[in-house]
């Protein structure tokens, strides 16, 4: 029997994570660049619609009432997704942290018992392998490129790490899995596994760090200021 | 084959104008019952597409103007669409518009320019002009086109 809890942490990921992806349209150090993060928080944005309606058919609420009318308390995302990002390295390495993770995790799902998961999961595994070689290209290129891109790589990734071990709370049997993705990536790009102790994150029980509120402050408040309202 | 079907399947789709969403595999089933209730099923390329909103739209409309009373549309994820259900005369169509169109899934050949016909091109980004498509360039001609992602 699958959770509402569960799904929306899942959908609370992909919601958070597309905006702070968003964040980088016309920021992006390069033209390509600016089209691929946004087409890369897109697929997650379509992939928290998709989870957001099915835990909306637990709680009788649409996705939009989901996504615009909680509140911090009440979303269920780690807090990997939700920290600001205004350095290129550190999008990309926590792309390739949550890439790695979602890989592992829809592939899994995609042969749940859960048809509606399953479904979801199915579609979204296609579309994540995609995230996951782009931010692995991108780590690769930075870490085995100049002594000063592999050294904010390497810094970047230090700062994303502490983060990852959220992932895993209640599921950790994708840990093996997902780790060794990520250090075949973070051994062909010179770099070295970081060696720090993780944060205890508190997010899929509705503790948050206090970027989260601001996060949602500029996500909501179209939608809270004139409700109902159409293009 | 439904009349519904028929209307259906000639719906443009809103980012590829050449092909249809029949063409695309977007279209999945359609059925109609004597009432003149249609239900439609179609199912998104990508989970982020923004055009489904839009072909929902068109879809509602056109069977509407064709006199069906009630008109259902249901987005479907499962099984996950593939370019492999995409119809070969919807490749030659993408390919004269200038999008190179994909291969099968489990193959990877080098994708042709459609512009100048030339095999040696390269990947320029992963990610294109919308979430279907990833961009490239011709070394041969020198120009950058759009290519079909193979999912």
């Amino acid at each position: 029997m699958t959770s509402v809890d569960y799904v929306l942490g899942l959908a609370d990921d992909a919601l958070v994570s597309a905006q702070r992806m968003g964040w980088w349209i016309s920021r992006a150090p390069q033209l390509e660049e600016d089209l691929a993060l946004a087409n890369i928080g897109l697929d997650q944005l379509g992939q928290a619609r998709s989870l957001l309606s099915y835990a909306g058919t637990f709680l009788d609420r649409t996705e939009d009432d989901l996504a615009y009318l909680r509140d911090d308390r009440e979303f269920r995302n780690v807090w990997l997704v939700e920290r600001p990002q205004t350095d290129f390295g550190v999008t990309m390495a926590r792309l390739l942290l949550f890439s790695a993770w979602q890989s592992e995790l829809y592939a899994a799902l995609a042969v749940s018992s859960d048809p509606t998961l399953a479904g979801i999961a199915g579609k979204a595994v296609k579309e994540v392998s995609y995230h996951l070689d782009h931010a692995s290209q991108w780590v690769i290129r930075l870490g085995d490129g100049t002594d000063e891109s592999h050294a904010r790589m390497q810094a970047a990734l230090d700062a994303e790490w502490p983060y990852l071990d959220e992932l895993f709370e209640g599921a950790p049997e994708l840990r093996a899995d997902v780790l060794a993705r990520i250090e075949q990536v973070v051994a062909e790009a010179t770099l070295a596994v970081p060696e720090v102790a993780p944060v205890v994150g508190g997010g899929r029980r509705g503790l948050h760090t206090e970027h989260l509120g601001y996060l949602l402050a500029e996500m909501q408040h179209l939608h809270r200021s004139h409700p109902g309202a159409t293009w | 084959m439904t009349t519904a079907w028929k209307i259906a399947a000639d719906i443009p789709d809103p980012e590829l104008p050449v092909v249809t969403i029949a063409d695309l595999g977007i279209l999945r089933e359609v059925t109609e019952d004597d009432q003149g209730r249609v239900h439609v099923q179609i199912t998104p390329t990508y989970s982020g597409c923004p055009a489904m909103e839009t072909i929902s739209e068109d879809l509602v409309e056109a069977l509407t103007q064709a006199g069906y009373q009630r008109v259902d549309v249901e987005f479907v994820l499962s099984p996950a669409w593939t370019t492999d259900w995409m119809t070969a005369e919807a490749k030659a169509k993408l390919a004269a518009y200038g999008v190179a169109p994909p291969g099968p899934v489990s193959l990877a050949l080098s994708v042709k320019c459609p512009q100048c016909g030339s095999l040696d091109t390269r990947e320029s980004s992963r990610f294109g002009s919308t979430a279907c498509k990833s961009l490239w360039v011709c070394r041969e001609c020198r120009e950058p086109f759009d290519h079909f992602k193979a999912i």
